[in-house]
């Protein structure tokens, strides 16, 4: 315990846990005003005292460590209740409460008309009390209580609407393939108690620090473990598949827990334990290539999503992969400076989408929107703020992380040039993309209304009144608004903060964070000149994906179709995700389906498991008879019973039969 | 030492005997239409006074008193608590359940409260001879409580086979001091060890203590001396096996600790084996007993049985590790049997109206609370995660496997299985729709007694199997201080 006073850091979590309870118990009997205030202030008070903790950060000595008892002891082993507060964490606190408190403002007019208005926001306020849990955490199994607390408020809040078939199965897909990451997760941590015997992050990085020598090895097998977690959470290759049908959550949802907080874990994580990826260079290039490949992989598949949710979660998953990449070169604190600045962008382009789609009463498909600009001016003013910055224009936010990121790619050693390669192409298809949405939403001809007076179209989304009467368009209410002119603003000022060296700045980001994540791997000195050169290539990319979505969506809308036609293979491949999903059907789930119903059930369970169980039971059975037939109810019975035991005890002990015998 | 000083070492005992003896004034003075619960609040009270005399002893330094016959340190603070805790909940119980029908109500309570006297004396005692009186104190208390219900024949016979078995067990456990003070001179636990040396054990001594092994297991149930169990449990009001079924074996579990690990470290090679032996036969006998049984009380007797069994495992660690998980398991015990049988209490009333498996049919619906609260101690019973009684099994078996009892460890966990099928039939029970509709009247009102009986046991489970740090640390620091008296060199140790 380093600090001489604590910060109380228990009331983080608890207080949302606090505000969860009351809902969850009580809500369904408040009226929607107090659920919204017990919700509401259950996630102020957390980032109230975030803010109050980061105004005294600077006279902490840190890691300011915290302890509330023993967990787990067993022998040499112990796990503790541990909070650990360090300048990582104190970022991921800001981000996870600040923006957490915005997307809980913009649910309260969100969800307004919804039914189950309070189990919405006991499961979200339950998600705080995890992601907490999970930041603050300072040993690997807390962090894992957290870690799998977010796959359940996950899950509960993507079949939030369980009634519709697609939602409960989209929340079962996420649980089940976030299983074969944890399955990673744990794995590392049997492995990290057997080789250091602790879960405990300082103990296990000091280890490792005292040990130079040690490289490689077992250390590379922990780390691609934990990688494999962190794909799943944070839905990279091969674990993505998930994300994107999470969509079918409600919007606000969309935003906070996958876009801006619970899937930024892996990358958190990766981070928070870069003492040891620094000790594996095979691991380390893991994480790179695997975030560049999705970050390229998922930008493609949103070129011609038509949904404007699919759009966005692909371009979560594209973004994420850049984060990946910052890790994999060892740029650590580049991935969390654009885990942060995507928070603010991300979450403003779903809450905006969101308030697209409560504008249009449940429209979610880009094709029948078109021309909003004029009708909801707000959302449409704060999505291109959202746009500009994801498409990394300068000098919005989206531009500073990024462009830091391709420049730690470009000097890394190795592939780096190529990762660099990748990433810029990859960038060129974010600019296009975003683009592309934000044409074909708010420029244009009003295709809803022409497609409302042609036919009706059915309805895509859980606004139960979209077939009664087809609203007029209209601006959403003031407490949505609210929460995307600040993100807005964050957006376009949010990349100041780590304004590059090379540039001018005074990249205070990166010094601020560098005592928590110090890296062995020093990058190779790039020069003032080459920082200037990369990030005008990287404008001159954005500007050209600009260019090129002008072209096809505004200036020859007729283009795009022509373009399917003649590239049609490649069209299908894309608008058909690769059939990522089908081969996974057809690899993973067919075989696991076929093994489960024919061998597991049909043959072992069937057979020799009941077939076993009934044996047992039986034997089992008829020994209880025995035992019971024993007791006779008769006491001269019993005394005898008793008086033959106490006989045989003593014949024991009189024969000294422990000395000659050993029982183990 | 001045006398003042010595009092406080005993002040848990003193305050609970005024206390039951004004109970005891008091009861004839009532009217016979007069409420006796108010003297139920007051021996309540007075438990809590004891509680908190208990806790103050922690500030004391470890020491004896009154001519070295008591010793209060960290070991006997502990159980200390465990006793007026369970002794609390069992009185709060007996505050609900007890209606027109009960007679001299205030006697129970007065019985309950003396029990509990015995039970402490026996937990700080270091002479053997206090250690019977405090023995004789709680079983002749138990005694009369379990045939409390004097018009009800069940009632009676089981008061009378207890008793009968009862004296026939503690002849045994006399007989065993006698030989032990004629072998070595002393009836002083604390002194014994050194008085016995090393090297030619007399027989004498090693008989004795078998003798004592029998009498103690006797009050704690494990098998071969198990055979009273079912019968007592069946017939004794609710309430009172409640309690019957914890303290008076937690106490005797502390003087089983005590003795072999005090008194007899030298003799390990004799009395471990005999302790493995009963470890597992209670075990087993217990789980198998209360596979076939109908009556919901018979099943959880033998389930006591079973868990006598789990508790013994513990003590053929040989180490302190051993001893907390002996003293944590004990209080997991405890936490989550008194709960369910402040269920069983509520649910079939004083009169006993259910009493078999199948009566408990739609209990769920009857009442969520007393259903819900009937599953969770089920649960925690078979040792499921995040339960007292998971964290419990846990540690005894980490305890023995870490001192290489594998085969011990195997039995236990065997059985573990076997018994999740019993508890869970009566689960299945509970949560089942009631086929019969005189079984679907609402359950009567749960009483302020009850939920504080209820919010005590559950959130003790609870607290057990989530956060079980802090009570680990309290068993753990009984441990040492307990083997701290082993670590006393014996003047012939170094004998040859």
């Amino acid at each position: 315990m380093t600090s001489t006073h604590s910060l109380h850091l228990w009331l983080l979590p608890l207080v949302p846990f606090a505000g969860f309870l009351v809902n969850a118990l009580l809500g369904r009997r408040f009226p929607r005003a107090l659920v919204t205030a017990v919700a509401l202030i259950a996630t102020l008070i957390p980032f109230l005292q975030v803010l109050g903790i980061a105004s005294q950060f600077s006279s902490l000595s840190l890691p300011h460590l915290e302890q509330f008892g023993t967990w787990i002891a067993a022998g040499s082993f112990h796990a503790d209740f541990t909070f650990a507060l360090d300048q990582l964490t104190l970022v991921m606190l800001l981000v996870v409460t600040g923006v957490g408190f915005l997307i809980h403002l913009y649910s309260a007019g969100y969800m307004a008309h919804e039914d189950g208005y309070w189990r919405f926001f006991a499961y979200l306020n339950l998600f705080m009390f995890f992601m907490l849990t999970l930041v603050l955490a300072e040993n690997y199994l807390l962090m894992f209580v957290g870690w799998e607390g977010v796959g359940l408020a996950s899950y509960l809040l993507i079949g939030f609407y369980y009634t519709r078939d697609s939602a409960a199965n989209a929340g079962k897909k996420a649980f089940v393939v976030n299983r074969v990451g944890d399955f990673g997760f744990l794995l590392a941590m049997f492995l990290f108690i057997a080789h250091f015997g602790t879960l405990s992050f300082s103990s296990i990085f000091s280890q490792i620090t005292a040990h130079p020598e040690l490289h490689g090895g077992f250390l590379t097998a922990i780390a691609l473990c934990l990688v494999l977690g962190a794909t799943g959470k944070s839905a990279q290759i091969p674990l993505y598949t998930w994300l994107p049908d999470a969509m079918e959550g409600p919007t606000p949802v969309s935003a906070l827990i996958h876009a801006a907080t619970m899937v930024t874990a892996g990358v958190y994580m990766v981070a928070r334990t870069h003492v040891l990826f620094d000790r594996s260079p095979l691991a380390l290039s893991t994480v790179a290539i695997i975030g560049t490949a999705t970050a390229f992989f998922a930008a493609t598949v949103a070129l011609v999503q038509t949904d404007i949710k699919r759009v966005l979660a692909y371009s979560t998953i594209s973004q994420l992969g850049y984060m990946f990449l910052a890790c994999g070169v060892a740029a650590y604190s580049s991935g969390v400076f654009h885990l942060v600045t995507h928070a603010f962008f991300k979450a403003l382009l779903f809450l905006a989408a969101g308030s697209v789609i409560h504008a249009l009463s449940g429209e979610q498909d880009m094709r029948v929107m078109g021309g909003l600009r004029k009708k909801i001016p707000v959302t449409f003013w704060t999505m291109t703020m959202a746009v500009f910055a994801i498409s990394g224009l300068p000098p919005l936010a989206g531009f500073v992380s990024k462009d830091e990121i391709l420049y730690h790619a470009f000097t890394a050693p190795g592939p780096g040039k190529l990762l660099w390669f990748v990433g810029l192409f990859t960038a060129f298809l974010t600019s296009f993309y975003m683009f592309r949405l934000w044409y074909l939403t708010f420029f244009g001809e009003n295709r809803a209304e022409k497609a409302a007076a042609h036919a009706h179209t059915p309805a895509s989304s859980h606004h139960a009144e979209v077939d009664e009467h087809h609203h007029a368009i209209h601006e959403s209410p003031w407490i949505m608004l609210g929460p995307l002119a600040i993100l807005a603003v964050l957006s376009v000022i949010g990349g100041w903060m780590g304004w590059p060296e090379g540039l001018g700045g005074g990249n205070w980001f990166g010094h601020f964070l560098a005592p928590a994540l110090a890296s062995q791997h020093v990058a190779e000195a790039g020069s003032n000149s080459l920082e200037v050169t990369l990030a005008l290539i990287s404008t001159l990319v954005a500007l050209a994906g600009w260019f090129l979505a002008h072209l096809f969506y505004f200036a020859k809308p007729e283009l795009p179709e022509k373009l399917s036609v003649s590239l049609r293979a490649f069209y299908n491949l894309l608008l058909n995700k690769y059939w990522i999903d089908e081969l996974y059907g057809a690899v993973v789930i067919a075989p696991v389906l076929f093994l489960s119903r024919f061998v597991l059930k049909g043959l072992i369970d069937t057979g020799v498991i009941n077939g076993g169980s009934y044996a047992a039971a039986y034997t089992t059975q008829g020994m209880g008879a025995i035992v019971q037939r024993l007791q006779s109810g008769n006491i001269r019975s019993y005394a005898g019973w008793l008086a033959l035991g106490a006989a045989g005890l003593l014949l024991l002990t009189y024969f000294g039969f422990g000395a000659h015998l050993s029982l183990r | 030492m001045t006398a003042n000083f010595q009092l406080l070492r005993i002040l848990p005992e003193v305050i609970l005997t005024i206390a039951g003896v004004l109970i005891m004034l008091i009861e004839p003075l009532l009217g016979h239409s007069t409420s006796r619960k108010p003297l139920g609040w007051f021996a309540v009270l007075s438990v809590f006074a004891s509680l908190a005399a208990s806790f103050a002893q922690l500030g004391m330094a470890a020491g004896t008193a009154y001519y070295g016959v008591i010793q209060t340190d960290a070991f006997s603070v502990f159980f200390h608590v465990l006793i007026a805790l369970i002794v609390l909940v069992s009185l709060l119980v007996t505050i609900d359940t007890a209606n027109a029908n009960t007679e001299s109500l205030g006697e129970l309570f007065a019985l309950m409260v003396f029990g509990a006297v015995g039970m402490m004396l026996m937990t700080s005692a270091t002479e053997l001879l206090l250690v019977f009186i405090g023995l004789e104190i709680s079983s002749i208390s138990t005694y009369i409580m379990a045939g409390f219900r004097r018009k009800n024949v069940k009632s009676t016979e089981s008061s009378l086979k207890y008793f009968l078995l009862g004296s026939f067990a503690t002849a045994f456990f006399l007989y065993g001091i006698a030989l032990i003070f004629g072998a070595t001179g002393t009836t002083d636990i604390n002194a014994i060890a050194s008085q016995l040396g090393t090297s030619a054990v007399p027989m004498f001594a090693t008989i004795g203590l078998g003798m004592i092994l029998i009498g103690l297991g006797f009050k704690v149930s494990a098998a071969p001396f198990h055979v009273w169990t079912p019968d007592a449990y069946e017939g004794a009001p609710s309430p009172v096996v409640g309690l019957m079924s914890t303290a008076p074996k937690a106490a005797a579990f502390a003087v089983l600790l005590r003795i072999v690990y005090v008194a007899f470290p030298a003799l390990h090679a004799h009395w471990q084996p005999l302790l493995w032996l009963m470890a597992a036969f209670s075990m087993t006998i217990g789980n198998l007993g209360a596979l076939r049984q109908q009556n919901v009380k018979r099943m959880l007797a033998y389930s006591s049985i079973a868990h006598a069994g789990y508790l013994l495992v513990a003590f053929t660690a040989l180490s302190t590790d051993g001893i907390a998980a002996a003293s944590f398991y004990a209080m997991s015990y405890a936490a989550m049997n008194v709960g369910i049988f402040a269920v069983v209490s509520h649910a079939s009333g004083y009169d006993e109206r259910l009493s078999l498996i199948s009566d408990y049919r739609g209990l769920a619906y009857r009442s969520p609370l007393l259903g819900g609260a009937l599953g969770f101690f089920l649960i925690s019973l078979i040792g499921i995660p995040f339960t007292g009684g998971f964290f419990g099994k846990f540690y005894v078996f980490a305890s023995a496997l870490h001192s290489g009892m594998v085969w011990l460890t195997i039995i236990g966990l065997v059985n573990s299985g076997i018994a999740a099928f019993y508890y869970l039939r009566l689960l299945a029970s509970a949560y089942s729709k009631p086929t019969n509709n005189a079984l679907l009247d609402p359950m009567p009102r749960a009483s302020f007694a009850l939920l504080l009986a209820l919010v005590i046991t559950i959130s003790g489970t609870l607290i057990l199997g989530i956060v079980p740090g802090q009570i680990l640390a309290m068993s753990h620091n009984a441990a040492v201080s307990l083997t701290s008296g082993i670590a006393n060199p014996a003047p012939s140790a170094t004998h040859q």
